[in-house]
């Protein structure tokens, strides 16, 4: 594996690349493989072929989350595969989770604006053709119900997401730590 | 014991405190030259079209066995541009002329491949290329690649740390020490205003740090770096603990170890309790109203070493103040804290919520009241302050009354002058020592 860049800015670009945290190491170009390792709903895109580092979207429409598209580099070693694969399967359950809870909250706002409209015997449009809403006093009473109703759902999902943001981080720091150990060790084959 | 420098020091103090914060907010948010170029280029799309142009012309089209597939044999690029633009135009360029099943109609195969046979397609695979370009491009311009530049990066620490808000920490802080009964020391003040700001800094790292899906559902705090992927988790962290573990060596061996305690516990208490509690429990907005009230304490013992009256009752007009702050503030925000799951009294508890503004708007006046018999100002402060806080007591019973948005707005943006103007006011009537009790206040 070639080195594209000076010996001299080595340890410098080594440390810059191994705290970014992503999967970017030196690998030929021509031969690097371009699995896609997103899940389907984000796979219409597909980084350029020169690029070594991991690519991150607009915010999807439901879970307002930013998906990213994980660069595989050929060479990656175990570690870098399980942190990857974290950082993958993070992002769906993420993704999942959100999308439902944006949905979920829209489709119980509608249904509440609809029943209170309905009670007071007003229409769901007004004169001018708009959409009718309550105002935020009105609209206090549901947003409360919803939080109470669904805090178990959110205590169990905080748990989850700072354990994994956790674990992630650590994993981030070792993959970090390999790195410089592999470009400080002397011209030995890179190993995990 | 000079009176005069001492008063000096203290305006110059107030005065740069809000230099400060102007200047540190400008830097912020100004944009690198480099990424205005960038979007100079991005709407102009002659460039685009020019650097089309002169890619095509250094490529090699090769045929293959009459097969409808083109290989392409790229000359090696003279130097990799910097900008976004050109990856993206290569990885259209790698899609076009890749495995297309139909090949561009100006480019017959039985041509033979010469460069200047090349130039005269030129033009027309050009606008093809154009097109097929905007259409692909549109989605694919908004993905960016998680490439840390060198340049970017103190933009994204000062909005990683929340520059505005340690800026106004430390101008607290800053009048804390200010306030305290003790010889105006400089090297003391700044060891205190570098170490609290320091520590200031990593507290919000951590606090961002830990809330990456929650703020990208909320639009006040979707553009944060870490929701748009401009640095890592690991690098936050690493930036955290670089600002931690120096501020608060600074605090504690700098100054004295009170301060670095209570630095110490203030970051322990924002990241650790105030952070998670935000979704458990209404309880979080009195924690994180003790979070706000223990940097004018820090400037106190910073300069008096030791944590007496003076310093409480700081602490507490900071303390009662965060509550009309916050509680306005949130007020326009419940759908979001809902929606994001957020425990916040004005969601869950809207009338305590504006009964707890309302009493700490009181609070205040009485607390600015007892502020003389503590010996931390002259009499003249309860009189000189009196109409401003009358005004946001006033506030703070129409925001209880009418409980709308507009009085929630107004309330809150009280707030913001409200508080540094207090501390103006304290300042100028601040009890010197040796002085007696019914003073004529300084000017």
């Amino acid at each position: 594996m070639a080195s594209r860049r000076p010996a001299r800015r080595l340890v410098l670009t080594a440390l810059c690349r191994a705290f970014s945290g992503r999967g970017c190491q030196l690998a030929p170009e021509r031969g690097a493989e371009r699995r896609d390792a997103a899940p389907s709903r984000v796979s219409r895109f597909c980084p350029p072929r020169k690029s070594r580092h991991d690519w991150i979207g607009p915010p999807d429409k439901y879970s307002n989350l930013r998906p990213i598209h994980f660069y595989i580099p050929e060479n990656e070693s175990p570690l870098e595969q399980k942190l990857r694969e974290l950082r993958q399967e993070t992002q769906e359950w993420n993704q999942q989770f959100w999308a439902d809870q944006n949905l979920t909250f829209h489709k119980e706002k509608e249904e509440f604006v609809r029943s209170r409209l309905k009670a007071k015997g007003l229409d769901l449009r007004t004169e001018s053709g708009q959409k009718a809403t309550l105002n935020a006093e009105e609209m206090a009473d549901f947003y409360k119900e919803f939080l109470s109703k669904n805090f178990q759902k959110h205590m169990y999902y905080n748990r989850d997401w700072y354990k994994r943001n956790f674990a992630i981080t650590f994993f981030m720091g070792k993959v970090a730590l390999e790195r410089i150990w592999n470009k400080l060790r002397p011209k030995q084959k890179t190993s995990s | 014991m000079a009176a005069s420098p001492h008063t000096l020091s203290s305006r110059l103090l107030t005065g740069w405190g809000g230099g400060c914060i102007w200047y540190l907010e400008r830097r912020a948010t100004r944009q690198s030259p480099r990424r205005f170029l960038h979007l100079l280029r991005n709407v102009n799309q002659q460039w685009v079209t020019f650097q089309h142009f002169n890619f095509l012309r250094r490529m090699y089209v090769t045929q293959l066995n009459r097969s409808l597939k083109q290989q392409i044999k790229p000359k090696p690029e003279p130097a990799e541009s910097p900008f976004l633009e050109k990856t993206s135009l290569d990885e259209a360029k790698a899609e076009i002329c890749e495995m297309r099943p139909l090949v561009p109609p100006s480019l017959p195969l039985s041509r033979k491949p010469s460069e200047k046979a090349l130039i005269g397609l030129e033009p027309a695979s050009v606008t093809e290329g154009s097109v097929a370009l905007g259409r692909e491009t549109k989605e694919e311009k908004q993905w960016k690649e998680m490439k840390l530049r060198a340049d970017d990066l103190p933009g994204i620490l000062a909005r990683l740390s929340k520059i505005k808000l340690t800026a106004l920490v430390v101008s607290t802080t800053s009048a804390g020490f200010a306030l305290a009964p003790a010889p105006f020391d400089w090297s003391c003040f700044l060891l205190t205003f570098v170490g609290t700001g320091l520590a200031s800094c990593a507290a919000n790292s951590i606090n961002q740090f830990f809330e990456v899906p929650f703020d990208s559902n909320m639009n006040r705090t979707k553009n944060r770096p870490l929701v748009r992927g401009q640095i890592s988790p690991l690098l936050a962290v690493s930036f955290a603990t670089c600002c931690a573990v120096p501020g608060v060596a600074l605090l504690t061996w700098g100054v004295n170890p009170l301060t670095g305690a209570l630095g110490l516990f203030n970051i322990f208490l924002y990241t650790c309790c105030y952070t998670p509690l935000k979704r458990v429990s209404i309880a979080n907005t009195w924690v994180g109203a003790v979070v706000g009230a223990i940097p004018p304490v820090m400037g106190w013992t910073a300069a008096t070493g030791s944590l007496d009256a003076g310093a409480c009752l700081l602490g507490g007009i900071l303390y009662s103040w965060q509550f009309p702050h916050f509680n306005a503030l949130s007020w326009g925000l419940r759908e979001d804290y809902s929606r994001g799951g957020y425990c916040m009294m004005s969601v869950t508890h809207p009338a305590l919520c504006r009964r707890v503004a309302l009493r700490h708007c009181l609070a205040l006046l009485a607390m600015c009241a007892a502020a003389p018999a503590l010996d931390v100002t002259t009499w003249t402060f309860p009189v000189i302050s009196l109409p401003i806080n009358l005004y946001i007591s006033y506030l703070g019973f129409r925001f209880y009354r009418d409980a709308d948005r507009k009085s929630s707005r107004k309330l809150f943006f009280c707030s913001l002058w409200h508080l540094p103007l207090l501390l103006l006011l304290m300042l100028t009537c601040k009890r010197r020592v040796g002085e007696e009790g019914a003073g004529a206040p300084q000017s």
